[in-house]
């Protein structure tokens, strides 16, 4: 009975988020490229897409400080660190370098597959090769 | 100088931009958890039968959301990635590396770490967004 709630509410969670990515046009990477492009036809779409999502988010966050653990699990669970270390800047430029290239990023990417597209296969799992190598990698180092 | 372009979509870029935070809202509220795309996904690599079971079931919602929306023609009808073969290998590469080495991308650190005031989030996203406006620009008007 705890997994079909849990199995529910992870599923109408990912439901909202793929329904957000569809309606908003973030599914098409043109329409990021288009934000990206400052310079040429700027498409402003994406900052009202962060803004919306940031609006609902800020709430979120405020509510979730003031319970002591999450609806329907034990503990939150949330990322923990600290530092502004090496690996969070480079890090982050290769994420924006290879985002400014195709205009796609995880969320999208997984989403796009609807379209059942080969480039957005060929995409999809370059990236999840190459998290899992990465992943490797850095589990070696500790 | 900025031209707005004619396909700006303010109205419908906001709500399903509040839609994409309710679908993270609930990740958080109810399961106590970051919908940091990336994060969840590289996650599988996990021999944890539990941690498939969360993070598939949250992913393969993506998708089917995505779906509904267009088969109640509220997604775009089509969209165009790249024929370039090389271009979608190693993008996907540096997307692949890039978001475990710094620990999230768009989703994680844009908005569950922003919304969180997370020095690091905002720090990711100031640079990632920079950069890949910067490669925009190189490729669009430089080369």
């Amino acid at each position: 009975m705890k997994y079909i709630l849990n199995l529910s509410i992870n599923l109408i969670s990912g439901i909202l988020f793929g329904s957000g990515l569809a309606l908003s046009k973030m599914i098409n990477p043109d329409k990021v490229l288009s934000f990206l492009d400052l310079f040429g036809q700027w498409d402003p779409s994406l900052m009202f897409v962060m803004l919306g999502a940031l609006i609902v988010m800020f709430i979120a966050t405020y509510l979730s400080k003031r319970m002591a653990a999450p609806f329907c699990a034990s503990t939150f669970n949330l990322p923990n660190k600290k530092l502004i270390d090496l690996r969070l800047i480079v890090g982050a430029i290769l994420f924006g370098i290879g985002w400014g290239l195709i205009g796609l990023c995880p969320g999208p990417a997984i989403a796009s597959l609807i379209y059942l597209k080969t480039d957005s296969f060929i995409f999809f799992v370059s990236m999840f090769i190459s998290m899992g190598i990465m992943k490797g990698i850095l589990s070696m180092q500790k | 100088m900025i031209n707005i372009s004619p396909n700006f979509t303010p109205i419908s870029g906001i709500i399903g931009g509040i839609l994409l935070g309710l679908g993270a809202a609930l990740l958080l509220l109810a399961q106590g958890r970051i919908a940091g795309i990336s994060g969840i996904l590289s996650g599988l690599y996990s021999t944890k039968l539990s941690e498939w079971f969360w993070r598939l079931s949250f992913l393969i919602g993506i998708p089917i959301g995505a779906f509904l929306f267009m088969q109640v023609e509220l997604a775009p009808l089509n969209i165009q990635i790249s024929n370039n073969k090389l271009l979608l290998i190693s993008s996907g590469l540096l997307v692949g590396i890039g978001t475990v080495l710094g620990s999230g991308c768009t989703s994680g650190h844009g908005i569950c770490g922003i919304a969180r005031l997370s020095k690091r989030s905002i720090v990711s996203t100031l640079i990632y967004m920079g950069v890949a406006i910067l490669v925009v620009y190189i490729i669009r008007h430089l080369l």
